[in-house]
């Protein structure tokens, strides 16, 4: 019998245990640079994201601006557009952390899921790298809007970028999170539709990136402040607006009781709904099979 | 006798009343390259993912590289090399970059790394198109590149399920080279699963299950010895003549089909001389053939693997994964 022939001498077996803590750390490292690769390779995604946040600017900014005239902004000087400006710097990021997350359910869907999910790592750290891998894409589309900016009318200092980063990082934590933990659940493609339509819209359209969140009817301010994006755009839009000699922008922000809430408040809010959303979606990934 | 390194015993798995697999018992030793054959739906893959710690089984024990799956399937994923049925690569990503994610995620050591990433791509061949995206791959080499992947982190043993569906004959040749290379280069033990007959020839040996059971399991050859001969098949332009002559000095009775006569001898090679030399009727054509696996697997089961169910089923699986791929 020809099954004599091989010599089991040959036989290659792992040598030392190994280490899970650096095993997780490795797995997140990979999982996070796979999706900025492709992220990085898939240039028309790059473009065609920035065509969206164009069109809002372009249209529907420059439409309502003129319509609105001196009447937007209630004496701050702000202009509709100069107001729209960082609420769609915070679209942006939305948009992206949670198509960024969605990449899990394309990857169920063709297969690449199974070779993370039967790898000897922790599933916590597939729901991490995941996360990263959607906050860091959500960021760089988010930021690279500030090239707008002197087409809108604000103006763009070192201080701004630098306040900017940690803020617009928080927001796409959070968001990617969320996206996260909502790709966890989802068996299919066609949940995704649904996703954007129940999800994605309201959040955007409650979160004060495009109008302001004061004097609302009361059901709405309500709605509002249960939008954790609200949390992540306002701060965004104070730093922005204000650093560009517009400080009366807290006028137009957002408030708890009437009570305008600091930016580090806002962004601990924001840091601690994506803490939970990723808490939910690693209880998601080591409960599948 | 080299060590066993695949233990299963009374392996059951259930979904609601339907026994998917029946209680199934092997041992597949070190070394051996071991076919699981038989027809769609017939456990299978359910067998293989148990094995793999990707099902938990129902009853019953496995061991795979001495360690129980159900106990530390982690220990065991690490000991194991898999090729799914599907495919399962990123095909955004280079060749290169597939091998270099699943180093990772095996905890391949770093210094190890790029070493046995260009190994394997040497051994299957695809080292001058590591650089390309898998999305401009043929389906020979993604499967070529998917069995490199499961051998980077060294497994013990390779498991994979149904690697050549859907490929045509050359390709499936090709892989069946480097599988055999693998198994002398690198000592690896293989348990795979096919449903086409003529792979199961390439196997050490095979166990041929059907309903979640096996029917029988030894060598290619001990399980054909089970049909009892070989079979030769004539022609000629006179087949009365040539039957009645057979059957009065050779002692066998044919089975006329048309203008052919088809009989089963014990020793076919021994046979076939003292036909050509003692038969006066005019023979045209002699053909000595041993019984095929589908003879067995008829001859156990009293079915035949039907090949064009498997082929519409393929046809359905590529065409699916074309549409998707375009949209991606």
């Amino acid at each position: 019998m020809s099954v004599e022939t091989a010599s089991p001498t040959l036989m290659t077996v792992p040598a030392a245990p190994i280490d899970t803590r650096m095993a997780s750390l490795r797995a997140i490292y990979i999982i996070w640079y796979r999706d900025i690769l492709r992220y990085w390779r898939d240039r028309w995604r790059l473009v065609a994201s920035l065509a969206q946040p164009l069109l809002f600017l372009l249209v529907f900014g420059s439409g309502l601006s003129s319509s609105l005239g001196g009447a937007f902004g209630r004496g701050t000087g702000i202009s509709y557009i100069q107001f729209m400006y960082p609420g769609i710097i915070g679209m942006s990021i939305l948009f992206s952390a949670i198509f960024g997350a969605m990449s899990i359910v394309w990857d169920r869907e063709f297969g690449f899921l199974k070779e993370v999910l039967v790898a000897p790592i922790d599933r916590w750290a597939v729901a991490v790298g995941k996360a990263l891998g959607g906050t860091t894409q959500a960021m760089i589309q988010g930021l690279i809007l500030l090239v707008l900016a002197p087409f809108v009318g604000v103006k763009l200092s070192l201080l701004t970028v630098v306040e900017l980063v940690p803020l617009a990082a928080v927001l796409a934590f959070g968001l990617a999170s969320f996206g996260v933990a909502i790709a966890s659940m989802m068996k299919s493609l066609q949940g995704f539709q649904v996703v954007m339509n129940f999800l994605m819209m309201p959040m955007f359209f409650l979160s004060g990136a495009l109008f302001p969140l004061t004097n609302l009817p009361g059901w709405m301010t309500w709605l509002t402040r249960l939008d954790p994006a609200s949390y992540g755009i306002d701060p965004i839009r104070r730093v922005v607006l204000s650093n560009s000699g517009l400080p009366n922008v807290n006028s137009l922000g957002l408030t708890i009781n009437g009570q305008v809430l600091a930016i580090p408040m806002e962004a601990a809010i924001m840091l601690a709904f994506g803490a939970v959303l990723l808490g939910v979606a690693v209880v998601m990934f080591e409960r599948r099979d | 006798m080299p060590e066993t390194v695949i233990e299963a015993k009374g392996l059951i798995k259930k979904y609601g009343d339907l026994e998917a697999v029946a209680g199934i018992d092997l041992e597949v030793r070190a070394g051996e390259i071991f076919g699981f054959l038989g027809p769609n739906g017939a456990g299978k893959s359910t067998t293989i993912s148990m094995l793999c710690t990707l099902l938990t089984p129902t009853a019953g024990v496995a061991r795979v590289a001495g360690i129980d799956v159900v106990h530390d399937p982690a220990a065991v994923r690490q000991r194991i090399g898999l090729v799914f049925q599907d495919p399962s690569l990123d095909d955004q990503l280079t060749g290169r970059e597939n091998l270099e994610f699943h180093a990772f995620v095996y905890s391949v050591p770093a210094q190890d790394r790029r070493r046995r990433i260009d190994e394997m791509l040497d051994l299957l061949q695809l080292a001058d198109r590591a650089s390309s995206q898998v999305k401009t791959y043929s389906g020979g080499m993604k499967r070529r590149l998917e069995i490199a992947r499961g051998m980077l982190h060294q497994p013990q043993i390779l498991f994979l399920d149904e690697p050549t569906l859907g490929l045509d004959p050359q390709t499936r040749k090709s892989i069946w080279t480097h599988l055999n290379e693998l198994r002398s280069t690198k000592g690896v033990t293989i348990f795979m699963t096919t449903h086409y007959m003529d792979e199961a020839e390439y196997c050490d040996r095979i166990a041929i299950i059907d309903r979640g059971k096996i029917v029988a399991l030894g060598t290619p050859e001990d399980l054909k010895g089970l049909v009892g001969g070989d079979v030769v098949t004539i022609t000629s332009t006179k087949p009365e003549a040539a039957e009645s002559e057979i059957k009065k000095l050779l002692g066998v009775t044919p089975v006329r089909d048309n203008g052919s006569l088809r009989m089963e001898v014990p020793d076919g090679k021994a046979f076939v001389p003292r036909l050509v030399r003692e038969l006066e009727a005019p023979v045209d054509t002699v053909s000595l053939r041993r019984p095929s696996l589908d003879d067995v697997f008829l001859k156990l089961t009293g079915r035949v693997i039907r090949d064009e169910e498997v082929s519409a089923r393929d046809r359905n699986r590529a065409m699916a994964s074309r549409w998707m791929g375009r949209r991606r």
